[in-house]
């Protein structure tokens, strides 16, 4: 008498409140009472937030105009950065030669892409372009030579100083880095001693320290009459702490190689230069990439500290704009933009070095 | 990576040219020379332009009077005409050690709640954690300290039009004002029961934990050390009789006298400090408790321990191994990012002694040596800590 249903039930669907956009607030905003509460606080302080931001940022905000008395809104007056962009970008360097450097910018990105594209296997030239001949081409291009007009450092200013301090300690502070973090897994004492306390000397004392130090002891330091520049001082100061840094990140990579590599390239016979240069180093750096990209990213930060040693990087030349008489008041505004401009660099930068993280990740992923 | 490997090869007929050890001997020799050349190098031209500068080396400038005022002194005694350059040395240390002392405690705070919200399932919870980190971490320090500084804190209201909560909080652009207790006789008493409040706790904990091996019987710790450190003090402060008074500020026209102030330059460093830190510590936090392997929690939860008391016994315990390296390195950055004052005027050591006193005597190698000094032994300080910290929660494997 047992009661037996021979066909199939027909299949019902999902509970509503499981799936669909009832499912997913289900799930992901009111789970549970504390949930729910904090969901409802949060959306009041965001609410609360975004529209304050809005409010000042776009709606009463001030886009038109020359001077200060344009700005009637209650909200911000970016007329005042408008009115100083091109101090902003490029400093006191001349206006009619500003051209060299959107010159330099456009054979830099040119040379960024081919050396980071995926559709070039080759990177032997772009590599020897980006890293040899633009640099020397830059040095002419923004210093001056080969007939254009000389332009002193001094005049350098804005964004264009800070990228300019930003590449070039990157530049002289990976190489740099790499002997350091070989020196310091060397087995030669008297090397190893060397490399150790030049690294953690430089990793104990803040910046700013290294920045004085290169400002006011570098003169003291050279025979007289022999003076740098101050560029040339906050560059050498940011270079030498870069390197510090990098060191430690290339030495990560340098102690995840196994043992047996090293091993190996002995006896195949390389000397040390050749099973470091051919063997070990290209799989420590690649393996570090991710680590190098965000210590220029710290770097990058770091590039406003030369607002303390006097040099107008992008920050000082805001700062200098908001002590302005004609411009008084317009902190917020000022600081807001130069934080925008970091966190627009910033960001892309660790947003490459994750998708990187994860394009070298082959093997071990879950 | 030995290079004593091919230390076999040497033989009859390899030339000394080859010969690894004799090569490793010859180069350190070449560095050491090469270290020493530029020692003299930089010595000889220091001591030559220090003599054309006519500047005598030496601490004796530490003696001299500084002649320049100090904005924010604590603990001492500072007037402009007699005190010396090594009294601008104490000062700067000791507004170092407060400034990065309370940053280290805040940016803790902020960082674990933003990393345990960063972990939230909840979408929107979990979202604001992120842009919170994502934004902080992204924008130069010193950027967020001229912000807090000149965009909020200076726009305040003057001194006049001051900002009152209740009677006793006045906010103005001078900076936050509240009542500063004044000590009457028999007050030593409260800092006394305080300290016996913590010494009892730490027994109390002892006891407690060795009661647990032997019966199993749980005791509430926590809530016993909350009593016993601020309970003790509070009663030790009423059978005395209250042995303190209030000093209010009181607001005239154009100044705030009496009561206790947070300067506008200690709360720009203070705050700017702690949220960019907070951020980088919210994300250590994550990605400590993420390391936790997902097997621990499914375990305790399969002997039936509730989640709150899981993530307390079984997850932090474990993330926190994970955690207290960075965090070392986090707090060390946070000290050396305090020299970031410069810039705002908050007369720490880089301001005021690698800044004013430099300026004014000239003594540049001593000072910055001596600065760079300090900060060095703090890094040292800290990482031993952190080491000795560290050593006694690792992992002890049988």
């Amino acid at each position: 008498m047992a009661i037996v249903k021979t066909e199939r039930h027909p299949e019902l669907p999902p509970p509503a409140s499981q799936t669909g956009v009832v499912g997913w607030l289900r799930e992901n905003l009111f789970s549970n009472w504390l949930s729910t509460f904090l969901t409802v606080i949060s959306i009041y302080v965001v609410w609360q937030a975004m529209s304050t931001l809005i409010n000042y940022a776009i709606i009463d905000a001030t886009f038109v105009g020359t001077t200060r008395e344009d700005c009637t809104g209650a909200g911000a007056c970016w007329v005042f950065i408008k009115a100083r962009f091109g101090q902003n970008m490029y400093g006191f360097y001349p206006e009619a030669e500003r051209w060299r450097i959107n010159v330099g910018y456009v054979l830099g990105a040119i040379g960024l892409f081919l050396v980071l594209s995926d559709y070039i296997k080759n990177k032997k030239w772009p590599a020897i372009y980006l890293f040899v001949i633009y640099p020397v081409v830059c040095y002419f291009l923004f210093y001056g030579g080969f007939g254009l007009e000389k332009v002193e450092t001094s005049q350098w200013g804005g964004l264009f100083l800070t990228l300019v301090l930003a590449s070039v300690s990157i530049f002289v502070a990976l190489p740099l880095g790499i002997v350091l973090a070989l020196g310091r897994r060397s087995d030669m004492p008297v090397v190893r001693m060397v490399c150790v306390g030049f690294i953690e000397l430089i990793r104990g004392v803040p910046l700013i320290t290294v920045l004085f130090m290169a400002s006011v002891m570098l003169p003291l330091f050279l025979p007289e009459g022999q003076n740098f520049d101050k560029l040339v001082r906050a560059l050498v100061g940011m270079s030498l702490f870069s390197a510090a840094y990098m060191a430690e990140v290339v030495r990560g990579g340098l102690q995840a190689i196994p043992k047996g590599q090293m091993e190996a390239a002995k006896s195949l016979g390389l000397g040390y230069w050749q099973s470091m240069g051919l063997i070990i180093l290209p799989q420590a750096l690649k393996i570090s990439i991710p680590s190098i990209v965000n210590t220029f990213i710290g770097l990058f930060k770091d590039t406003t500290l030369v607002l303390i040693i006097g040099l107008l990087d992008l920050l000082s030349v805001i700062k200098a704009g908001t002590t302005d008489k004609n411009w008084l008041g317009m902190a917020t505004e000022g600081y807001l933009f130069v934080a925008a401009v970091f966190w627009v660099f910033c960001f892309g930068m660790s947003r490459y070095s994750i998708w990187l993280e994860n394009k070298l990740h082959t093997g071990h992923k879950r | 990576m030995s290079v004593d490997a091919t230390a076999q090869q040497q033989g009859a007929g390899v030339s000394l040219l080859r010969d690894p050890k004799v090569r490793a001997v010859f180069f350190q020799v070449l560095v050491i020379v090469l270290f020493a050349a530029f020692v003299f190098y930089v010595g000889n031209n220091t001591i030559v332009n220090l003599e054309k500068r006519g500047i005598a080396s030496g601490f004796g400038f530490l003696s001299q009077p500084a002649g320049f005022g100090i904005g924010i002194v604590v603990f001492m005694d500072y007037v402009a005409q007699t005190s010396t350059h090594g009294d601008v040395l104490i000062i700067g240390v000791i507004n170092t050690l407060t400034v990065s002392l309370s940053g280290i405690i805040l940016a803790t705070i902020l960082g674990f709640f933003f990393g345990v919200l960063r972990l939230s399932k909840n979408w929107i919870v979990n979202k604001i954690a992120t842009v919170y980190i994502e934004v902080i971490r992204n924008v130069p320090l010193l950027v967020q300290l001229l912000f807090w500084y000149f965009a909020v804190l200076s726009v305040l209201p003057v001194v006049r039009d001051s900002i009152k909560i209740g009677d006793n909080l006045i906010i103005n652009n001078r900076g936050v004002y509240f009542p500063s207790i004044i000590p009457e006789s028999g007050f030593a008493i409260i800092p006394v029961a305080f300290v016996i409040g913590i010494i009892a706790s730490i027994f109390m904990s002892k006891w407690a934990h060795k009661r647990q091996d032997e019966t199993g019987q749980q005791f509430p710790v926590f809530f016993a050390s909350v009593g016993l450190i601020l309970g003790l003090p509070i009663i030790a402060a009423l059978i005395s009789g209250l042995p303190f008074g209030f000093e209010y500020p009181k607001a005239s026209r154009f100044n705030i006298g009496g009561g206790w102030v947070l300067e506008p330059e200690f709360l720009a460093l203070l705050i700017g400090l702690s949220i960019y830190t907070g951020a980088f510590i919210a994300e250590i936090v994550r990605s400590g408790i993420n390391a936790v392997s997902h097997g621990q929690t499914e375990a305790a939860h399969s002997l039936g321990i509730r989640p709150n008391i899981t993530m307390r016994l079984v997850i932090l315990p474990q993330a926190l191994r994970v955690i207290v390296p960075p965090l070392t390195s986090q707090y060390l950055n946070l000290t050396k990012n305090s020299s970031l004052a410069t810039a705002i005027g908050y007369p720490e050591i880089t301001a005021i002694f690698a800044g004013t006193s430099l300026n004014q005597t000239g003594q540049a190698i001593e000072i910055i040596a001596m600065t760079m000094a300090f900060y060095l032994s703090i890094s040292l300080l800290i990482s031993m800590f952190m080491n000795w910290y560290n050593k006694r929660i690792a992992l002890v494997e049988r």
